[in-house]
């Protein structure tokens, strides 16, 4: 599943992971040059935007290798930095990136992407350029407290989540789209128990 | 020019003195030879006599550094002062495919500090492997006024911000070629940073986001390689990219990642009527779509492509490219083991017939006969590279799974012209003694998964007189073929044997048998031995740590 494989490689198991390769080289996500085409046309006349999920977790499951034999370091001789150059990141065009942003009371949505900010203290500071608004500061135990808004996302389950409780990553490859709370509605959102 | 013939004709005169070979002034001298271009003349001039060498150095504009490790930027500004395009090539070629280890070296830092120091008119930087930082890349942009050109390929280290530098502070920029380098995106819009009115730009290959807007500002681009259009284009955003691309009548190169391209095609039409060069190597394209787009492209001569558009694709390009010279054709997914995905001998077959002037082929395919690859090279014997990827390592003529022997066999017998060599599949120690015996021109030879024995590889020692590049890697080729080539590599930019039967002792000997050879150590299991102008890089399996090994010579970086 998505979410759990994404789990996994945040609690870096790759530091204890066997591999084939020569010592001290690159990062398991190179030895299996995948060449970042998400592999998501396997199977020529699929919707392209239906097999996202797929792309999803090949591009975060970077250990993960084929079924059939072990993978041989640096064959077929494709270079590895053709998937750098020329996707910024894998998941950019198909897995929405760009997320529609409402706040309540606005009579039109925004459109953001996700991908060209490096966390949540820019994010919500972009937000607050957007609508002219304050958030303030996030905490974990109450939120976005003394602030009128607070912001939320829908994630891929389609349960509205407050923005900053899970890690940055998981975050932006989870968010389906953004909603401003205002009012009594976000100052009864907190965190946990 | 025989470079030995012109030393021999200078060491019979006293070339310590102006000789009766020079009776020119030095500034007849200087203005003729300020006409030959070709490095490898200038090199061959350059060892004429005291004059000649001197008039060569100062007329000298351009210079080729093969190998950066092979001289230091203080030596190259001494002796050259009036360079104003420098190349520059760092890691061996298997470093693209991660056999060499993370922080390896050829960091071209320390080059533009000297640069910048010998050089502040300089124009034109070329790099290909290199290790290449942001800092860098300011340093670049903010020291040489007249800069024009920057080519990175197969380069990592920097950002889009390096990139926004040089496009900020690079007024006269013609070129900016940054293709398929390990580059971080760190968004933001480097690509604005370009002035508003850059009518200099001719030549413009990356691959960020957002190119439309560009192409408005610089029509007078000859190429444009472009990155990832969004998906979903509105009308208006689709009319205006129509409108730019109906602006660049001069496009002759064009290269990106379309991931909708189907949809955009009819966009990009207008531009198409000049291209020569396509490169769709990023775009899981389908044959129809192939075939669409070829139609608008009359000129073609290189064409680059993934094998998503299958043989029927390539028949397509067999019947509409008549001009078409090179042809690449790259694995969707190279790691798929199914042999019937992509693309067979029978696409290859189907352009070799439609395309009689095809002088240049990569590729990347599960299936393969002997008897394909003698038809191909009978109605294409032009080849100058040949360069066929059997992507299962050591697979066999599917159809009599016999080895390759007589297919590369008929490469090098009916290609006389043949400069560079990849071969694969199964393959005995045959293949090589036709390569060594046939493969008068070859320069470049890759070799993976082949061979028998120490005598495939001395069979290639041994013949092909015109070897720069040899590249094994697993082949069961031993000491006994390394040394066998001592007289050989003083002739060679380069060797690379990785996991061959090669030991360390192999190396020690080979250090101790060619005193001018410097050893440089990486990780431990991993030993570069760069001699002047040649390197050895040796991958050799370890089973015991190995302590420091000084081979008795500096260990320069």
């Amino acid at each position: 599943m998505e979410s759990s494989v994404l789990y996994e490689g945040d609690l870096n198991l790759k530091a204890t992971e066997l591999r084939l390769g020569l010592p001290g080289t690159a990062e398991p996500e190179k030895q299996n040059p995948v060449t970042g085409r998400t592999n998501k046309r396997s199977s020529p006349g699929d919707d392209h935007k239906g097999s996202k999920g797929d792309s999803d977790a090949k591009n975060c499951d970077c250990q993960n290798p084929p079924a059939a034999k072990a993978q041989v370091v640096g064959w077929p001789p494709v270079r590895s930095f053709r998937k750098n150059s020329f996707l910024p990141k894998k998941t950019e065009a198909e897995t929405g990136m760009f997320v529609k942003v409402s706040m309540d009371g606005a009579p039109y949505l925004r459109k953001i992407d996700l991908k060209i900010y490096k966390g949540y203290s820019e994010l919500l500071k972009a937000l607050e350029n957007m609508f002219k608004l304050t958030i303030g500061v996030y905490s974990e135990r109450e939120g976005y407290k003394g602030s009128e808004y607070a912001p939320t996302y829908e994630d891929k389950d389609g349960d509205w989540m407050l923005v900053g409780d899970v890690p940055w990553d998981m975050f932006i490859t989870s968010c389906k789209r953004l909603r401003i709370m205002k009012g009594s509605e976000a100052k009864g959102l907190t965190c946990g128990a | 020019m025989d470079p030995k013939r012109m030393r021999k004709l200078g060491e019979l005169l006293d070339s310590s003195e102006s000789t009766p070979l020079s009776p020119f002034p030095d500034e007849v001298l200087e203005a003729v030879l300020s006409l030959v271009k070709s490095h490898k003349d200038r090199s061959s001039v350059s060892l004429v006599c005291k004059d000649w060498y001197n008039a060569e150095r100062y007329t000298r504009s351009h210079v080729f550094i093969g190998n950066c490790y092979s001289v230091s930027p203080d030596i190259v500004g001494w002796r050259f002062p009036r360079i104003r395009s420098v190349t520059l090539k760092g890691k061996p070629r298997f470093s693209d495919f991660n056999l060499v280890p993370e922080n390896w070296g050829a960091d071209v830092h320390h080059w533009l500090v000297v640069f910048s120091r010998v050089y502040p008119f300089l124009e034109e930087l070329r790099l290909k492997r290199m290790t290449v930082t942001d800092e860098s890349l300011e340093l670049l942009a903010n020291s040489f006024p007249n800069f024009k050109a920057l080519s990175l390929l197969s380069c990592d280290g920097f950002s889009t911000n390096g990139l926004a530098a040089i496009a900020s502070h690079c007024k006269n920029l013609t070129e900016l070629d940054i293709q398929e380098n390990g580059m971080e995106d760190k968004g933001g819009g480097w690509l604005s940073c370009f002035p508003e009115d850059f009518k200099s730009l001719e030549v413009l290959n990356f691959a960020s986001l957002h190119s439309n807007r560009l192409l408005l500002r610089a029509p007078q681009l000859t190429e444009l390689g472009t990155g990832n259009f969004q998906q979903e284009l509105t009308m208006h955003q689709f009319a205006d990219l129509q409108f730019a691309f109906s602006k660049c009548k001069n496009l002759q190169s064009l290269s990106g990642l379309w991931e909708a391209l189907f949809l955009y095609l009819p966009a990009i039409y207008p531009a198409c009527g000049s291209l020569t060069f396509l490169n769709l190597s990023c775009a899981t394209l389908e044959s129809d779509e192939l075939a669409m787009l070829l139609s608008y492209c009359p000129n073609l001569r290189r064409l680059w492509v993934l094998d998503t558009v299958k043989d029927k694709g390539l028949e397509g390009v067999g019947s509409t490219c008549p001009l078409l010279e090179e042809l690449r054709v790259f694995p969707e997914d190279p790691q798929d083991l199914d042999i019937n995905h992509g693309v067979t001998e029978s696409g290859l077959i189907s352009v070799s017939r439609g395309c009689r002037k095809l002088i240049y082929v990569l590729y990347f395919c599960r299936k393969m006969t002997n008897a394909a690859v003698a038809t191909v090279v009978q109605n294409c014997p032009d080849f100058t590279h040949f360069r066929l990827c059997i992507m299962n390592p050591g697979q066999p003529d599917y159809l009599t799974n016999e080895p390759f022997d007589e297919a590369f066999g008929a490469v090098v017998k009916t290609c006389s012209k043949l400069q560079r060599l990849s071969v694969s599949g199964l393959l005995t120690d045959l293949t090589f003694e036709y390569i060594g015996k046939y493969a008068k021109n070859l320069e470049i030879l890759s070799v993976a998964f082949a061979g028998s024995s120490d005598w495939g590889m001395e069979c290639v020692l041994g013949g092909c007189p015109k070897l720069r590049k040899l590249e094994i890697r697993d082949c069961p080729f031993g000491n006994v073929a390394l040394l066998s080539g001592l007289e050989k590599y003083e002739s060679m930019r380069s060797l690379w044997m990785s996991a061959c039967n090669v030991t360390l002792n192999g190396c020690k000997l080979l250090a101790t048998k060619m005193p001018r050879l410097n050893v440089e150590k990486g990780c431990s299991s991993f030993c570069s031995h760069i001699v002047k102008m040649n390197i050895c890089w040796f991958h050799i399996r370890h089973r015991k740590p190995l302590k420091d090994v000084g081979f008795g010579c500096d260990s320069n970086n």
